[in-house]
């Protein structure tokens, strides 16, 4: 606890001193690139291609807030981090957004002196079972055997659950997320549970994805989101607009595609106007962006629906919480005006 | 039937009875000695014939070497996928370095033998001459590398991965801890109390703490106690950890060889009238390394191995980067193949440290032979 606290006082040392220096986003500009901080590797968040650039739905979150502060979605550096060293390396410096799956708490949020600036994927721990074993809900769980890792947080949730609806179950206890599918692979344990997202990717890669089902029970709350310091209000304010932006367009129909069109004539609904510039927007120059920041973002890197089609579904991953509150999902933004 | 008749004493050898000698006598003599042995052998004989056959299968004749991702792969054969390597090959060596600046990697690593040959190899033709290009490689190699001077662009740290990132830090933590570790063992052998106490107090500590925390202490740690804005690379950063925790290794295994030297030619040394550096560099170390030269070796193999440990504080060397491939969704779920790789290019790295010591070893070994 005294090293927690000492951890503290000094990363606020830091960025205060940090702070005092110059304003990020000015950072960002004279420097002409984004330093973003992402994963290692996690399909559909954060993966390099063939080609060595890196894609995936963190990634493209990066990618917005470049397009929508610099210009151009390219202009990225990327640093990855483990769950270890991200909240280190956005403390030092290393990264003006952390866009690394991470779950949004009291204490990282608090303690940690971070900000975290919303939600851009709502997370949460399921079960994957193989459909051969017949089991439709969590509920008809009863006596089978889990694998599931230690001195995780996914331990404790599992626990909860299954005591609180009386059902039995045999842990089988494991260290990594690789070995957990590996005794899953071999018929070891009946079921795996994990964050739904990793369930999805842990799926894909076998080598009959269509046997296995993840059950309709989400027994934990992740809400994972991106990350900046505490002490720049603009900066935290640029980095939840764009997410807003995004899911925004989504909601008024705004693609990559119809973007320009639509920036260019005037529109019934004076929310897009606003959004894409063609109406002023009270504020705006406050944040230190350009008229045309939405456009920018949306052309470059698309809406929230047009990133999430094109990194999760091959994951087969549905919308289900991560829909527009409109569609039965949690996201609903503020209006832009 | 006639017999020949010898004198005695002028008997001839004759052959050996027939089914005793050549490929025939030695198969009967090791294999088909009796029943148990026959059965023995025909039952290995099939289990490797099925061994090696699946083996050679899988890794060759119904292996995919080019494919647009793992499905693609399993259409066209059910054997490993190397696709995933001849796809990445570019990224497993050179990391996410910018593909039109690869050939300055190329060239520092190829330059690279010139600078060490002479070091390794006394006998070389124009010794001194490369060893003027051997003090001068670091500079050279570092500008090829980072850029940012003689009009070369400058190559962000967060951009080194793969092999290259593994060699890096490799080289520059052996390079640099052997001759550290030769100061440490001398200090800790010194009679001066203040050098002898700093020297052990750096040995134990560094022996005592895992290097794990020591690559956190880099990542985290020295960025609270270093002023903000003096931000030098993590990767400098880490070769000086690992630089510090193998020297401590090495002055350990040095001070055996000092101490295995026998008392004898110490005294000699003092009577023949030698200052301490001139004992130190005529009698003590040419002798305590010679006998060290294993355990140096061993240790340099445990360093360059350890690079993979940088994966926790996300730097992406070999393995990393094959972690990061199985997360591409067209990739997922290949990872015999990925981690064969990079097992592949650990071994003959490591394998090539191991048979030069022994050469050097052998050559060394005037006394014993």
């Amino acid at each position: 606890m005294k090293t927690k606290m000492l951890l503290a006082g000094v990363t606020a040392g830091v960025m205060f001193a940090g702070s005092v220096l110059a304003s990020t986003l000015d950072d960002v500009r004279a420097r002409g690139k984004l330093n973003c901080i992402i994963n290692t590797g996690l399909a559909g968040f954060a993966a390099p291609d063939d080609k060595g650039n890196w894609t995936g739905f963190d990634v493209d979150f990066c990618r917005a807030v470049a397009a929508a502060t610099l210009g151009d979605a390219d202009k990225v550096n990327y640093t990855t981090a483990t769950g270890k060293t991200r909240f280190t390396k956005l403390a030092a410096g290393e990264g003006e957004i952390l866009s690394r799956n991470t779950t949004w708490t009291f204490s990282r949020d608090v303690d940690l002196s971070q900000t975290f600036i919303g939600v851009n994927y709502y997370d949460g721990q399921g079960f994957m079972v193989p459909k051969s074993l017949g089991v439709k809900s969590a509920k008809g769980l009863d006596g089978a055997s889990v694998c599931i890792q230690t001195g995780t947080t996914t331990e404790l949730n599992l626990a909860e659950y299954f005591k609180g609806n009386n059902i039995k179950y045999n842990p089988v206890p494991i260290e990594t997320n690789a070995e957990a599918q590996e005794l899953y692979k071999a018929g070891r344990c009946d079921v795996y549970t994990t964050d739904a997202s990793g369930l999805y990717a842990t799926m894909m890669s076998f080598d009959n994805p269509s046997d296995h089902m993840v059950l309709p029970e989400i027994v934990s709350k992740e809400p994972l989101g991106p990350v900046v310091r505490h002490g720049d209000d603009q900066w935290a304010d640029i980095v939840s607009w764009v997410l807003r932006a995004m899911m925004a367009a989504e909601e008024k129909g705004i693609t990559s595609k119809n973007v320009k069109e639509l920036a260019a004539k005037d529109n019934k609904d004076k929310e897009i106007n606003r959004l894409l510039g063609k109406d002023p927007l009270q504020g705006l120059s406050k944040l230190g962006l350009s008229p045309d920041w939405a456009v920018n973002v949306i052309s470059q890197v698309g809406n929230y629906q047009e990133s999430f089609e094109k990194h999760l579904f091959p994951l087969t991953i549905k919308r289900g919480m991560n829909a527009l509150y409109r569609d039965g999902g949690l996201h609903y933004i503020p209006p832009i005006k | 039937m006639s017999e020949k008749t010898y004198r005695p004493g002028n008997y001839p050898d004759l052959p050996p009875p027939p089914g005793t000698v050549g490929v025939y006598g030695w198969i009967r003599q090791n294999l088909f000695s009796s029943i148990s042995n026959s059965l023995l052998t025909i039952i290995s004989v099939l289990l490797l014939y099925y061994l090696i056959d699946g083996i050679i299968g899988w890794f060759f004749l119904d292996a995919v070497f080019d494919a647009d991702s793992k499905i693609a792969c399993r259409k066209i054969n059910d054997g490993a996928c190397w696709a995933v390597i001849t796809r990445r090959v570019g990224q497993f060596v050179y990391g996410f370095y910018p593909e039109a600046e690869r050939w300055r990697i190329d060239i520092t690593f190829l330059t690279m033998f010139v600078a060490f040959a002479p070091l390794l190899y006394p006998d070389i033709p124009k010794r001194k001459w490369l060893l003027y290009f051997s003090v001068f490689y670091p500079f050279f190699a570092f500008v090829l590398i980072m850029g940012g001077y003689f009009g070369l662009q400058k190559i962000e740290y967060s951009l080194f991965g793969g092999f290259m990132l593994t060699v890096i830090l490799g080289v520059c933590g052996i390079v640099c801890s052997l001759p550290l570790g030769i100061l440490l063992a001398l200090g800790r052998q010194s009679n001066l109390t203040v050098v002898r106490t700093l020297s052990v107090c750096f040995i134990e500590f560094m022996r005592g703490v895992p290097l794990i925390t020591l690559l956190f202490v880099a990542s985290s740690m020295l960025n609270y106690f270093l002023p903000p804005g003096t931000n030098f690379s993590i990767l400098v950063r880490v070769i000086i950890m690992f630089t510090f925790f193998s020297a401590a290794y090495i002055a350990e295994v040095i001070r055996g060889g000092i101490q295995a030297i026998p008392k004898g030619q110490y005294e000699a040394a003092d009577a023949l009238g030698m200052s301490y550096w001139q004992k130190t560099r005529f009698i003590t170390l040419p002798q305590a390394l010679k006998i060290s030269i294993p355990g140096i070796v061993n240790t340099f193999i445990g360093l360059y191995k350890d690079t993979t440990l940088v994966v926790v504080i996300g730097l992406l060397d070999p393995l990393g980067i094959g972690r990061a491939a199985l997360a591409d969704t067209k990739w997922n779920g290949l990872s015999t193949e990925t981690y064969l790789f990079v097992a592949l290019f650990f071994f003959v790295s490591c394998f090539a440290m191991s048979r030069y010591s022994l050469w050097l070893e052998n050559k060394l070994n005037t006394d014993k032979k």
